[in-house]
């Protein structure tokens, strides 16, 4: 179904192509197994994140709390596994469940409270960076043997390309996470809520218990994504991960996602994450460009697809019209 | 109708909000197999009944049974398991959905855990094809007309409820033709047996679609009836309340004087498509125009068009023989023309503000914020207002929110007043403020026109009308019907107008 809700999805994967082949034409290494597995292992844990911001967004709201909720992960899995001994899996069920209700109890003070998600995710990025500090300012490293054995678990690809665990995981949580959006109950209530409140309140909605879950998703993510950040670094570091939660926003606008929610896809998100993935490896592979360029380059693209929307909201409005004007 | 027996009874329906009671005592019975109208002004207390009948609202007092057995839905959800079901105005879908999403947001069939697409689609057209349509219910709502959504509203209401069906203004945003496709759907569901309540502003659609009409006025019941037996003229002052009365004024001496005048305000075939069909009118010094109708005829939007806030796709307007474009109300300031909204809470007043501020901020902003007025210019300018139209209580520097109602709209009359504007439009002026404030603004508008100014004064207050002005413009479905000058302005030429427009064309 090539709709024009779909449009900026297909635009940011033609980019995306277009980028990679010009990319290739220059440096002809790119086009390799190992590039792109590492570019999935380097951007897992902001996939991984990124999903929980595209429900988020696609609700309307807006989860600011991502980057701290990571770094409180790492820090509390590497302190418990590291310093108190306790099994990395029993440290990743906690770990899990104190960010699941964590992100719960913000989606309950948006919901009950009338709060802006924007302040409750605010004050829930500055407690969240707070508790990681409370743990441990220092960097702690972090090895055990089952740590070790997921850090070295990975398929190869001919060519030399690995698929490493985190990277699977992302993948996994991408299909799960598209599933979730576009063939449940629970994704079609999320772009209910994103679309119009009031309405889907009207329609029966249950617009409480959507908004809660949105964000009890979002926590259980940011965590999960904190997880695969630990097993990527071998360590928790309380200033870790500062601002991931914009890079994720990024990400998930790049694909095509509305900001003020009701239109976007997971699939979009992937892409979206690729592609700055993808201008990180250039950066790398030219040597010679600072690595702001990532950022310059994010900020044009934000712009462009910004504007892209605005366009395609205008288009059809006006088509609309003229529709109108045809038939009266 | 097959089926003459009451279907959904209410009697003695009352509710108060914070001890001010907005229905009090209202029967209303409802067949299956007819489609019943519910009339009435603005604060009648039809969208408290309905929101009662659906389950928003709960009632403090009365009965209410459906097929004789007693009912009290909670909320819109248990109005809608007992098969009540309604559709809004405007809200109520979602754009950024399919058709389909639309039709089974929150029952959609599933198939191991997940939505079945295919199954939605296939149940979502055969839902349609009972009402006529064949469009792609996989295409975003959006991409449809506003009749197609209502239409698409109306099959998903009776498609969760089944039995009732409570339509609140479906045809405010629609064009003949469209209001008639959806007629055609309402009339089809009726002759299926369900019941229909439909809450319209135009009188041509009650009798159009409807087989009885409920009229309530200020909360209270007015009066059950058969259409077909229901002259229009009884129905209007069912509605405005008044038994046909003869108030004129002599008008005769003021015409002649105004008469004669050129008219430097010039709109010609002037018009909105969608708002206020194209019309003429011209406005001369000292002279008021009042613009009569019922609510939604067009009244408002009349307005908004002469101010600015609506743009015009039709026609010209010129002020003293200079063609010029109002595309703004910062253009219609420009040109020397005031609006007081009928919202004076929404869209007049800033309740913070203290009501020296309220009354400097048209001055302010036609002089240009780079401009400010001083505080002492503000002072003089809330002085001499407060004194020359007795604002209570004097204190420049109170919050504007605390004034009575007839106060709030003094200081928006000297906001208006301060930028010595030559056409001054007021809406409603005299809606929610006491009697004795009332006359006040009548005497008001008196002496205002006498030294020279331009008015128009919209207002469903007939006697209003007939006292001050000296040219009143009719208005029914959104069209100039007539115009009554002098010792035709009489409430009963005014509501005749609006019973028949065309009639007093000529009269």
């Amino acid at each position: 179904m090539i709709s024009t809700r779909n449009l900026p999805y297909l635009a940011a994967l033609a980019i995306f192509l277009l980028a990679y082949a010009a990319c290739v034409l220059q440096f002809p290494n790119m086009l390799s197994t190992r590039v792109l597995g590492n570019l999935l292992t380097d951007n897992a844990f902001l996939g991984i994140a990124a999903v929980g911001m595209t429900f988020v967004i696609l609700s309307g709201g807006i989860d600011l709390s991502i980057g701290s909720v990571i770094a409180f992960t790492s820090v509390f899995v590497a302190v418990m596994v590291g310093s108190a001994g306790v099994n990395p899996l029993i440290a990743f069920a906690a770990v899990l469940a104190i960010s699941t209700s964590f992100g719960a109890v913000m989606g309950l003070m948006i919901r009950f409270l009338g709060i802006p998600p924007f302040v409750v995710t605010l004050a829930g990025m500055f407690l969240a960076r707070g508790a990681a500090y409370l743990i441990s300012t220092q960097s702690v490293p972090i090895s055990h043997p089952v740590i070790d054995a997921i850090q070295g678990f990975y398929f190869r690809f001919p060519g030399g390309g690995r698929l490493t665990a985190m990277a699977m995981l992302m993948l996994l949580v991408f299909v799960v996470g598209a599933s979730v959006a576009g063939r449940t109950r629970f994704g079609a209530n999320v772009y209910a809520v994103g679309g119009n409140p009031q309405s889907a309140e009207l329609m029966g909605v249950p617009v409480g218990r959507t908004t809660v879950g949105i964000y009890a998703l979002s926590g259980f993510l940011s965590g999960l994504s904190g997880i695969a950040y630990t097993l990527y670094t071998s360590s928790g570091y309380s200033l870790a991960t500062v601002g991931v939660e914009l890079d994720a926003i990024a990400a998930v606008v790049i694909g095509g996602t509305l900001l003020t929610g009701g239109a976007g896809l997971v699939a979009g998100t992937f892409v979206g994450v690729l592609i700055q993935g993808l201008i990180q490896t250039y950066i790398v592979f030219d040597g010679t460009l600072s690595s702001w360029w990532t950022k310059i380059v994010i900020g044009l693209l934000l712009f462009t697809f910004i504007v892209l929307q605005r366009g395609i909201v205008w288009y059809s409005d006006r088509r609309l019209a003229e529709g109108r004007l045809k038939e009266a | 109708m097959n089926d003459i027996h009451p279907f959904l009874e209410a009697r003695g329906i009352g509710k108060s909000f914070l001890g001010i009671t907005a229905l009090d005592n209202v029967d209303f019975t409802l067949r299956s197999g007819e489609i019943h109208a519910l009339l009435g002004e603005n604060g009648a207390g039809k969208s408290t009944l309905i929101k009662i009948l659906t389950g928003v609202y709960t009632r403090d007092t009365g009965t209410m049974k459906l097929d004789g057995r007693d009912v009290a839905p909670g909320n819109v959800g248990e109005a809608q398991e007992l098969g009540i079901g309604t559709v809004y105005q405007e809200v109520n879908l979602l754009e950024n959905l399919t058709v389909a999403e639309n039709l089974f947001l929150g029952r959609q069939p599933r198939r191991f855990g997940l939505v079945d697409r295919g199954e939605m689609r296939r149940r979502a057209e055969a839902l349609l094809r009972n009402y006529g349509l064949t469009i792609d219910v996989d295409s975003l709502l959006s991409s449809y007309s506003i009749a197609i959504r209502q239409i698409i509203a109306i099959a998903r209401a009776v498609d969760l409820s089944g039995r009732v069906l409570v339509l609140d203004e479906p045809t405010a945003s629609l064009d003949s033709h469209e209001v008639e496709m959806v007629f055609a759907v309402l009339r089809k569901l009726r002759d299926r047996g369900l019941g229909i309540i439909i809450i319209t502003h135009f009188l041509n659609q009650v009798y159009d679609v409807a087989d009885r009409v409920t009229v309530l006025r200020n909360g209270a019941m007015v009066g059950t009836r058969e259409l077909a037996s229901l002259p229009r003229m009884e129905l209007i002052s069912m509605m405005l309340g008044r038994e046909l009365q003869h108030v004129t004024r002599d008008h005769d001496a003021l015409d002649e004087t105004v008469e004669n005048g050129t008219a430097p305000i010039r709109f010609n075939d002037y018009g909105k498509r969608g708002s206020v069909a194209p019309f003429d009118l011209e406005i001369r010094p000292g002279e008021v125009v009042g613009v009569a109708g019922l609510l939604g005829s067009g009244r408002t939007e009349t307005a908004f068009l002469l101010f600015g806030i609506d743009r015009a796709d039709h026609g010209t307007a010129s002020i003293d023989g200079k063609e010029v474009r109002i595309s703004s109300p910062e253009t219609a300031i420009d040109h020397g023309f005031g609006f007081c909204p009928e919202e004076r809470k929404t869209d007049g007043i800033i309740g913070d503000f203290s009501v020296s501020e309220n009354i400097a901020l048209a001055l302010q902003a036609r002089q240009g914020w780079a401009k400010p007025l001083s505080t002492r210019q503000k002072a003089e300018l809330a002085d001499r207002f407060i004194r020359s139209l007795d604002i209570r209580p004097p204190d420049p520097d109170r919050p504007i929110k605390f004034l009575s109602g007839g106060n709030q709209q003094k200081a928006i009359l000297a906001r208006w007043l301060a930028t010595e504007p030559r056409l001054l439009i007021l809406d409603e002026p005299t809606r929610g403020i006491d009697i004795g404030a009332h006359t006040e603004i009548l005497r008001m508008i008196e002496q205002l026109c006498a030294d020279g100014m331009s008015l128009i004064v919209i207002s469903s207050e007939l006697e209003e009308l007939t006292a001050v002005a000296h040219r009143v413009i009719v208005l029914a479905d959104r069209r100039h019907v007539a115009e009554l000058k002098g010792s035709q302005i009489t409430a009963d030429n005014i509501m005749a107008a609006i019973a028949d427009p065309g009639r007093t064309e000529a009269a």
